[in-house]
């Protein structure tokens, strides 16, 4: 290599550096500062350390014993989270698989327009469709109900978990189909034997997606739910915000517990989201 | 020629449904599909409609009209979608050319490059939001470390909050972005730059010519997607400002969840009423390019 080469692949290199680190710190800050919270005790968050003289599992102790006013209810909360999201997943999984089955495999009349009306809704941004839906949601006595959440949650998330699906279900051959009808299977034993196994991949991936998407808002679970008893952890978080003098280590310290499973499911299934997720949307 | 494609495709179809009859396969996928459509029936199309129903008197309007607050808020829009949305995407751009390179490191950065979308905002975001606290936050706190001054009062200044708010949904929903793009990238034939090199193309002529024209359409298209989602950003306002100071920083999102707050329903269906001409067409160009 000429020296010239030499220098220009050193410059390249320092380069991508200059970008790597800053982008390294953006991410990480307030993530940092989160965590940085839940092991200080209370004056040492509160001076600016950047990391604290003393850490400490105090904060930890505190909440997982709910020894904290704002935190009575924690595990209650942590639970209706778990229930709620996985509620959501269900639901979502059921209403978006069949949906996409009759759409795609059995080639359903007006399958086009069920299709259609689903990506307007995917379209709807969130906000907007919180108030019709507290309103209805009242109407149908469903308010402080966990079910509020749940169907709150699948009806936002199933447009789009039907799109992903009809994409993957198209990709299969009408073949298998054919085969299978030839020796006489219905067509729900088209949908137990042959598209539900073929499809396992792209289940995971909307599961998760619907668990996650669940497990994450904010908005809806406090427009719907406002009983301490069946609120999710996030807007217990909220919560917090209402004191002046609120115990803000405690919140970052519930808030990092709350931010781990989402975390861990993120990454364990890293391989279907990023598969199944992308690739609908970067067909556009 | 098309006439025989379609005929040969008309028996096709015949002959794979010859088993159980038309009806049967109908009756079958209206069963399969009912469930989303009760769904769609009774937590989308019932709720909108009762909700325009709810915001039929044109009183409500001369009413959000007269609201100073409501004003302020589409400007805040406004210049949320427009600042926030560029600024994202051109770094979601940008970074899927960093991402894209092959090193170790950079593998690893992206792994962890990824956490502000996959953990929760609420934590985060008010992680930052005591951060930005005039008094015990970090920031602030090195300011003073620093230059023996105090900080300004971030969250105070209508202009500065807003702005931090932008910069918190940045922070949340660059990395989606920079993925998709990055996948996009990827997509782009490797020869392409061969050639390109072999040629001696620098790399702005290797931009301009091969990865932006092989990118355009998916950067246009998520661009208006994120217009989209971004509209209906609640969280990155109203868990860092609440809106204030003084009901400055409100955007849309926030805003009818406001009056819904205050009781006023007419009012918050009224403000997303009127979003709708933003909206629509955005929704109307989406459509025509996902729904094929």
């Amino acid at each position: 290599m000429s020296p010239r080469r030499v220098l220009r692949n050193i410059g390249f290199e320092s380069g991508l550096l200059l970008i790597g680190i800053p982008v390294l710190l953006w991410t990480l800050i307030p993530i940092y500062h989160m965590f940085l919270f839940a092991i200080s005790p209370k004056d040492a968050a509160f001076s600016g350390q950047l990391w604290p003289t003393n850490p400490t599992l105090r904060n930890f102790e505190t909440v997982l014993g709910q020894k904290h006013h704002f935190l009575n209810h924690f595990w209650l909360q942590m639970l209706n989270s778990v229930v709620i999201s996985l509620g959501t997943a269900a639901i979502t999984l059921f209403v978006a698989t069949a949906a996409a089955f009759a759409i795609s495999r059995l080639r359903m009349k007006g399958g086009r327009l069920v299709m259609n009306l689903a990506l307007l809704t995917y379209f709807i941004p969130a906000a907007f469709l919180a108030v019709p839906m507290y309103k209805t949601m009242g109407m149908y006595g469903l308010l402080n109900n966990d079910w509020a959440l749940v169907l709150a949650m699948a009806t936002i998330a199933s447009p789009y978990a039907i799109w992903i699906l009809r994409q993957a279900s198209d990709k299969l051959p009408v073949e298998l189909d054919e085969a299978a009808m030839i020796d006489g299977a219905s067509p729900f034993q088209l949908f137990r034997l042959i598209y539900l196994p073929l499809m396992v991949p792209s289940l995971i991936a909307v599961g998760t997606y619907a668990l996650l998407l669940a497990w994450n808002e904010y908005l809806y679970a406090f427009l719907l739910l406002s009983k301490n008893t069946a609120i999710t952890l996030p807007v217990a978080l909220g919560n917090f915000l209402s004191a002046d003098d609120s115990p803000w280590e405690l919140l970052m310290t519930a808030g990092f517990l709350y931010a781990l499973p989402p975390a861990a499911i993120y990454y364990a299934f890293r391989r279907y989201m990023s598969s199944g997720l992308t690739a609908g949307a970067v067909k556009g | 020629m098309t006439a025989t494609t379609i005929d040969t495709a008309a028996r096709r179809e015949k002959s794979r449904w010859a088993g159980f009859g038309l009806s049967e396969r109908q009756a079958w996928s209206l069963l399969f599909v009912a469930p989303y459509v009760a769904i769609f029936i009774g937590f989308v199309l019932f709720p909108v409609g009762y909700s325009f129903w709810l915001a039929r008197s044109p009183h409500l309007y001369v009413e959000l009209a007269s609201d100073p607050i409501f004003l302020r808020t589409v400007i805040n829009t406004f210049v949320f979608l427009v600042v926030a949305i560029n600024v994202k995407m051109a770094l979601a751009l940008f970074l899927s050319g960093f991402f894209v390179q092959k090193r170790w490191w950079v593998k690893v950065l992206a792994v962890l490059f990824v956490l502000p979308w996959a953990v929760p905002s609420i934590p985060t975001i008010l992680s930052v939001r005591f951060m930005l606290n005039p008094e015990w936050g970090v920031i602030n706190q090195l300011i003073f470390a620093f230059t023996a001054e105090d900080g300004p009062n971030w969250l105070n200044d209508p202009a500065l909050a807003l702005s931090l708010s932008m910069l918190v949904h940045i922070w949340k929903s660059l990395p989606f972005w920079t993925l998709i793009l990055l996948a996009g990238r990827l997509a782009i034939p490797g020869e392409l730059y061969e050639a390109a090199s072999v040629d001696g193309a620098g790399a702005w002529h290797r931009f301009r010519y091969i990865t932006w024209p092989s990118m355009s359409t998916l950067y246009v298209t998520c661009t208006l997607l994120s217009m989209i989602f971004t509209v209906g950003d609640f969280n990155s306002v109203y868990l860092l400002t609440g809106g204030g100071p003084a009901d400055l920083t409100h955007v849309l999102a926030t805003l009818g969840i406001r009056y819904l707050r205050l009781d006023q329903v007419g009012l918050a269906m009224a403000s997303i009423v009127c979003a709708l001409p933003l909206i629509l067409p955005l929704v109307y160009f989406m459509m025509r390019r996902l729904s094929r």
